[in-house]
């Protein structure tokens, strides 16, 4: 067979127009679907932005609040791709991580300090959340159970446990019906408005720090180790693992056990950071945006975290958008975030393959002028 | 003067900056055996997705049967009375012959009336055209040269009358080829024009009327067979002189290096692939494995590299860095084996011995990326494309960019880098898989010296081949493999490809293609 190589897209190309772009089409059906309901779309828009971006109400604080999230869950989701994984599971993941917090936190929030309390709890958090995940992880890699099948199913034990253990155990510890007691001011994360004088009130803690560290992490894992190295043979080509000599079964589950942690480190930021409890369906559907912003970042750190900022965004101005226009209820939020979702990851070659198409034919149209 | 049956003018077609064809002039007359040659990338296999309307050109003109034409769809293509034989089938293994025949031509909804009327048009066509076949066999139970056949009955089912065989003696032995030249010399005969696309010289001499040769996207030059040799044609192939290299036979055969001993492996579907093999494997020599793709190699180059584990038989290793005997059933993978200084180069680069995807240099370390040199805890980027860059440049690795995507390379390209990683290393071992296939002539040439060298060093080489050509040139022992068993040893000097096909046929699969047809139930093995 003869191939012709065919030259390869810039970066700038692939990485920035092409994902504005998809995101100028998501919100120009949007708009559309603002208009049927009989609301403005530009009026709808700005509200959303400025809900998102605002300094004086803490919105872009609570932006990167909800940023903060997405990038342990995306990361979550884009390590297990890597090795060729699809872990749907980061919200059992999530939920099983506020377990570990919340065990800590209740047992030792009296005698530890803040600074001895956080390592502890961001520990307990990933340890549960890799518990978790690494369960489907040997179940795929002993017995061959397929890891998108068991993930799911992990979500609802995860659930139906939490929910189990919640009502009929930690509530009745001083709780409230569905959620844990406070913890103690001392040991929890101060948030931003406690840090810094003046500032809105938000939920924004210390916790994106940590999330932007882990994507660092994530980075070096990947691309500098041996076994980022393994998990990406793995992930591209299992034959040409097996001809190298990597073990499938143990990268099968180590993955998991990384991306269930990473999950799991979502509970560091609403059950320690932002709530300082554990409150019942607190995941509230962020493991699932995971699967969404990595997609959106293309599995790589740098993409999680932009992408995990735009969902932070529109989940910040579509809160504030149920507040200003109460026309727009907030299942139709639901669904322009559904569209950003539907055109930047499902429908991603739309607009990928055309434009590239325009680029290699336009370039080659100039070699062959010049 | 009759009309052509194909008029190119002037096709241009270019996938980006690169033209894959360019100014491309072809003329093939009515009732001919019409030959393409060329290197890989050359730029055929495009032509030929233009004509049967994969690709559309950039531009030019295209005639049929001086009826100028705009293919835009396979469908206009066939339509225009085009027919293509893939390299690799395009055939529903669980449908019978019949079935696959009618696949997408079925043209009522009720499959019984179909199916009877094709029933008798499948036969006639047989029939004129000398190619008979079992309309209920199962398609998947018949030899591949019978397979190939029901494609060619697809074709002229559509109504073909201009075929396009791609590589088509690839995958079948030479006496399934010489029955492949009967059929298209009945075909020719019959006033079917065939175009015939290969890289096998001596079929082109053996069976066209004209030849045509491609290089870099461009037409080089047409010939009528009567009127030029092996030799000019590879020339113009290559824009040089070639000669098929001559090899000395080893001077010093040493100790053995791998013992298998009744080995046996059965795979995952319950197939059993391999039946007691022996082989000894020694210093100093090239042991070539003969045999039709598909009886058993591809697992015992596994095997032997370590990749998989046989449920029976024993392996020993012995090389300057250590002794081992492997039991059966034992865990085990392919890294013990590199340790042991067991080379492995794979028989398929891109599903095995690359990640596509990957920047070359990631893959120069593919197997050996828990060497300590490349890095204590992170792995040294500077240490690995330093050596990339070292086995780019002692294999002629072109272009030689560590940082680029491997996929971008040419296929000899992406091949001289995974035998550059593989015997860099100077391993004692080196189990080869069809080291050569979809490689241009150049790189054949580099990758056959490099084997002989590696040889000559004192390395034991175990090369599987399909090519019987390479298996002559480059062996100092050959075994022939059918049915996953070993059925027969020869020296080189003292055999030839007849001989060599003979034995990869061996007696009991020749009986059962030739009573296929009538007594399937009480000769199958």
């Amino acid at each position: 067979m003869s191939r012709v190589n065919v030259q390869e897209v810039p970066v700038w190309l692939t990485s920035v127009v092409i994902p504005l772009l998809q995101l100028a089409l998501a919100l120009m059906v949007s708009s559309l679907v603002v208009l049927i309901v009989g609301e403005n779309p530009i009026e709808a828009f700005r509200v959303m932005v400025q809900g998102a971006l605002n300094l004086e109400f803490g919105g872009l604080h609570n932006t990167l609040y909800y940023a903060t999230n997405f990038i342990f869950t995306g990361l979550a989701v884009a390590v297990a791709f890597h090795a060729g994984m699809f872990n749907i599971g980061g919200e059992g993941q999530a939920y099983l991580g506020g377990l570990g917090v919340t065990i800590i936190a209740l047992s030792l929030d009296h005698l530890l300090p803040m600074w001895l309390m956080a390592p502890l709890v961001i520990i307990a958090a990933a340890l549960f959340g890799a518990l978790w995940g690494v369960i489907p992880g040997i179940l795929q890699a002993k017995r061959g159970a397929h890891i998108v099948v068991t993930t799911i199913m992990f979500n609802f034990i995860a659930a139906a446990l939490m929910s189990y253990l919640l009502v009929s155990i930690i509530a009745p510890l001083s709780g409230e019906a569905t959620d844990s007691r406070y913890f103690a001011s001392s040991a929890v994360f101060p948030k931003w408005h406690e840090l810094f004088e003046g500032a809105a009130f938000s939920l924004l803690n210390p916790t994106l720090l940590i999330a932007l560290i882990c994507a660092v992490m994530v980075w070096v894992l990947i691309w500098r180790t041996r076994l980022g190295y393994a998990i990406r043979v793995m992930g591209q080509n299992p034959s040409a693992a097996e001809y190298a000599g990597i073990n499938a079964k143990k990268i099968i589950i180590i993955t998991m056990a990384i991306s269930g942690a990473l999950a799991g480190m979502m509970a560091v930021n609403e059950v320690y950071g932002a709530h300082s409890r554990l409150i019942l369906n607190y995941t509230n559907g962020f493991g699932f945006i995971g699967i969404a912003v990595a997609l959106m970042g293309r599995n790589h750190p740098i993409g999680v975290v932009l992408a995990a900022l735009l969902f932070g965004a529109l989940y910040q101005g579509g809160t504030e958008l149920q507040f200003e226009m109460p026309g727009l209820n907030p299942e139709l939020i639901l669904v322009i975030q559904g569209l950003v979702i539907f055109f930047t990851g499902a429908l991603e070659r739309l607009v990928r393959n055309p434009i590239e198409a325009l680029y290699t034919s336009t370039r080659a149209n100039l070699q062959a002028g010049g | 003067m009759p009309t052509p049956a194909i008029s190119l003018k002037r096709i241009n077609k270019r996938f980006g900056p690169v033209w894959a064809n360019r100014d491309i002039d072809l003329t093939v007359m009515p009732g001919t055996i019409h030959g393409i040659v060329g290197e890989n990338g050359a730029g055929k296999s495009t032509l030929m997705s233009i004509l049967y309307g994969f690709y559309t050109a950039d531009s030019g003109e295209i005639a049929i049967n001086g009826k100028p034409l705009s293919i835009q769809s396979s469908q206009q293509a066939i339509d225009a009375g085009i027919g293509m034989v893939h390299q690799h089938f395009m055939l529903v293994e669980t449908f019978s012959v019949l079935e696959n025949v009618l696949l997408g031509a079925e043209e009522k909804s009720l499959l019984s009336k179909v199916l009877n009327h094709g029933r008798k048009a499948l036969q006639r066509i047989g029939k004129a055209h000398g190619m008979e076949v079992d309309p209920d066999a199962i398609v998947g139970e018949l030899p591949v040269g019978m397979q190939q056949r029901v494609e060619i009955l697809k074709a002229l089912y559509r109504g073909a009358r201009i075929l396009i065989l791609d590589e088509p003696t690839g995958v079948l032995t030479p006496q399934e080829a010489d029955r492949l030249f009967e059929i298209l010399d009945q075909l020719r005969s019959n006033g079917v024009t065939v175009l015939l696309i290969t890289h096998k010289l001596r079929e082109i001499m053996h069976i066209c009327d004209q030849v045509s040769v491609m290089r870099q996207g461009e037409m080089v030059a047409h010939r009528r067979i009567v009127a030029t040799s092996t030799d000019e044609l590879a020339s113009l192939m290559v824009g040089r002189k070639v000669g098929l290299m001559e090899n000395k036979p080893s001077t010093q055969i040493g100790e053995a290096r791998l013992t298998a001993s009744g080995v046996h492996y059965t795979d995952s579907r319950g197939i059993e692939r391999l039946h007691n093999i022996n082989l000894e494997l020694r210093s100093g020599e090239i042991l070539g494995v003969a045999g039709v793709a598909g009886n058993g190699q591809s697992e015992l180059l596994k095997i032997l590299s370590g990749v998989i584990t046989a449920q029976q038989g024993e392996l020993h290793i012995l090389t300057s860095k250590g002794e081992q005997r492997f039991v059966a059933n034992e865990s085990r993978d392919a890294r013990l084996f590199r340790q042991l200084g067991v080379g492995h180069v794979p028989e398929d680069r891109l599903k095995q011995g690359l990640v596509p995807n990957f920047a070359a240099s990631e893959n120069a370390i593919l197997g050996y990326e828990g060497d300590a040199k490349y890095g204590q805890h992170l792995l040294s980027t500077d240490n690995i494309v330093a050596d990339t860059k070292t086995m780019m440049a002692s294999f002629d690795v072109r272009p030689a960019i560590p940082e680029l995507k491997t996929a971008n390379f040419s296929g000899g390209n992406q091949q001289k880098l995974i035998i550059a990683r593989e015997m860099m290393r100077q391993p004692d071992i080196l189990i080869v898989g069809q080291p050569t296939r979809g490689v241009d002539i150049g790189a054949i040439e580099f990758i056959h010296q490099q084997l002989i060298k590696a040889r000559d060093e004192g390395a034991a080489v175990l090369l599987v081949s399909v090519e019987l050509e390479e298996i002559l040139a480059l062996s100092d022992r050959i075994i022939v493999m059918v049915d996953g068993r070993i059925s027969g040893e020869v020296m080189p000097s003292q055999t030839n490809e007849q001989e060599l096909g003979l034995l990869m046929s061996n007696a009991a699969s020749t009986i059962r293609e030739t009573l296929e047809v009538t007594l399937p139930e009480e000769v199958s093995p």
